[in-house]
């Protein structure tokens, strides 16, 4: 297991290599003159000011070089100022970080509390009026895109009925109460939820109806076990491996439907962070924002192969 | 002919049965998944919808028609320049699915390209999944804002952006199918007779992949539809003039035209979604068609 585990690192360590080089290589792709950013525009382009901060800054040295001095500092937790406010990029990013990951948490929570059991009743009742209602809405859930749902949402609770505010994570100049979080958070986590309760269903579903049919389950059966304990105990907990797998796979879309609902809601998360990055060529809030999430989705794999090793005792490595 | 010892009518009857060709079986087992034959429907209307829509129609302005209702001569209304949005919507969905077709076209023949190699040399192997990795460590969306933010919009950067950053995806399915048939006796065989690598690939190797390939470009048309509808949403993918479902959708990013003016973003909406949800289905019964082993869940 140790060994496993090890392993598994070590094929991650050049993954996070390349990663970074990705998003070095953003900017250094990036249109546009890093150097002309520095310079206040109404001393106009001075030649010898500009020089001066190429200088400076190192913007004379091979990309090579300039790429081992930005990990240098970005390992440091540097990872310079954004262009358009000014601030530390890596605290702005932890700030979108933490939004983002309350959202896609409490989103991944409803997903699971109710997309696990709803599978698992569908797969049971395969081919009744239930099931083919639940994989037709399923079906309908994975075809429609997270913002179409949050136009949806903020059409039909936000402007119709009025009954949740839109927009950011708090009631703008209010003190924080939790009740007023909660309200904002509610729509976009019911939104984003949505689409992983679809997903999960119809994952369940099939997982469960591979695990039915397998001999253990006849053999529990069999035994006169009644059938709540054979479908919890034996069939349930063998379907949640490859859900598991499943899980920590569609993390990365998971991940890209939220920045989506992020900027629908202005949920102040990573999301919303790229789209404002991307809006107003903000490169380096941009490679902050992309780096983090790499890496989030690299050690989210990571765990969940971990994961998947712990929970079936059958995987040796 | 007696020698076989059935009789000749018998024979001749037989004879007259076309062949059982795998094909056939796929296609046989493929009518019968009936979702899948809605799906097949419902593509081809939308499909001629699209390619009736007048371009014309679609991109002229009457300004003094702007906002208005739908009405006998505005089956689905106007937008805010006064555009026709009925026009808007059938051409729209042309370009949603070219912008669809050809990202899955890019996408398929650079994962099989790299599949190919990754699956049959072991030296190329290490990097080339490394790579996948590292791409695969970016959600879609990110990696396209970024390239979008680098290239700029518009709809041949979207095409292209979307088939190079979605490619992980058939290069995993290629090599897994490789991995699978590299040591496989008819490989060993064609190899011992003395075909050269290329040989051994494209003809005995790649046709094994081409099932659970077509499953990924049926269902991959559907996910670059919806990425290219997520992008012109945000106002970063098809830039307007040009319609397209998801830069239709961007009207109601104004909340006033979200709530009193349902007719310029409804009519995109269900369109995308009926075509995704088609496509789905399609996949689905394409699944099941091509791999007879699968059980059917339907």
């Amino acid at each position: 297991m140790t060994t496993y585990i090890v392993r598994r690192l070590l094929t991650a360590l050049p993954v996070l290599f390349g990663i970074t080089i990705l998003v070095f290589l953003f900017l250094a792709l990036a249109p546009g003159d890093p150097v002309s950013a520095y310079i206040n525009p109404e001393l106009g382009q001075n030649e010898v000011v500009r020089q001066i901060i190429i200088k400076r800054y190192g913007l004379d040295q091979p990309l090579p070089v300039r790429y081992v001095s930005w990990l240098v500092q970005a390992l440091q937790g540097n990872l310079g100022y954004t262009a358009v406010a000014g601030l530390p990029v890596l605290g702005t990013v932890v700030r979108g970080l933490t939004a983002s990951a309350v959202l896609i948490g409490t989103a991944l929570s409803l997903g699971i509390i109710i997309g696990l059991p709803l599978g698992v009743i569908s797969a049971l009742r395969q081919y009744s009026k239930l099931d083919f209602t639940l994989t037709t809405l399923a079906f309908l859930g994975i075809s429609t895109p997270s913002f179409l749902l949050a136009i949806l949402g903020l059409w039909l609770f936000g402007l119709e009925l009025g009954v949740f505010p839109i927009g950011d994570m708090q009631t703008a100049g209010a003190p924080f109460t939790l009740g007023d979080f909660a309200a904002h958070l509610a729509l976009p986590a019911l939104v984003l939820g949505l689409g992983y309760i679809a997903i999960l269903t119809r994952y369940t579903r099939s997982a469960m109806l591979e695990v039915v049919r397998s001999p253990y389950v006849t053999t529990a059966e069999s035994k006169g076990l009644v059938p709540r304990v054979v479908i919890i105990r034996h069939a349930f907990r063998n379907a949640l491996i490859p859900i598991l797998t499943v899980i920590g796979l569609s993390l990365p879309d998971m991940v890209g439907g939220a920045v989506i609902t992020e900027t629908v809601f202005t949920w102040p998360g990573m999301g919303l962070l790229m789209v404002q990055g991307v809006v107003a060529r903000d490169y380096p809030l941009i490679m902050g924002v992309s780096l983090f999430v790499a890496i989030g989705v690299l050690a989210a794999n990571l765990l969940t192969d971990v994961a998947y090793a712990v929970a079936d005792p059958r995987i040796r490595y | 002919m007696a020698s076989s010892g059935i009789p000749e009518d018998q024979l001749n009857t037989l004879l007259d049965q076309p062949v059982d060709t795998p094909l056939r079986q796929t296609l046989r087992r493929f009518r019968r998944h009936r979702l899948a034959m809605v799906g097949v429907v419902i593509i081809v209307v939308l499909g001629a919808g699209a390619a009736l829509g007048s371009g014309e129609a679609a991109l002229k302005q009457t300004l003094a028609d702007a906002n208005l209702p739908p009405s006998a001569a505005y089956w689905f209304g106007t937008d805010a320049n006064g555009r026709d949005e009925f026009a808007r919507t059938l051409v729209g969905g042309r370009v949603s699915l070219l912008v669809g077709l050809v990202a899955v076209f890019f996408s398929t023949a650079i994962g099989t390209v790299l599949g190919s190699i990754a699956g049959y040399y072991r030296a190329a192997d290490y990097v080339i999944m490394r790579a996948v990795d590292i791409v695969m460590s970016f959600p879609t969306i990110v990696l396209l804002l970024v390239a979008v933010s680098i290239l700029g919009p518009g709809i041949f950067n979207i095409m292209l952006l979307i088939g190079l950053v979605t490619w992980p995806v058939p290069c995993r399915i290629v090599r897994g199918e490789f991995l699978k048939l590299r040591e496989a006796e008819f490989v060993i065989a064609a190899r011992c007779i003395g075909l050269r690598d290329r040989a051994i690939i494209l003809r005995h190797l790649l046709p094994n992949a081409i099932a659970p390939l077509i499953v990924y470009a049926s269902l991959g048309v559907a996910f670059a539809v919806l990425t290219e509808a997520g992008l012109s949403y945000l106002g970063l993918g098809v830039q307007p003039p040009t319609p397209s479902w998801g830069n239709m959708l961007n009207a109601a990013r104004s909340l006033s035209t979200l709530e009193l003016m349902p007719w310029q973003w409804v009519p995109p909406a269900i369109m995308m979604v009926t075509f995704v949800l088609a496509v789905n289905f399609v996949g689905d019964g394409l699944r099941d068609a091509l791999d007879p082993h699968s059980t059917s869940n339907h």
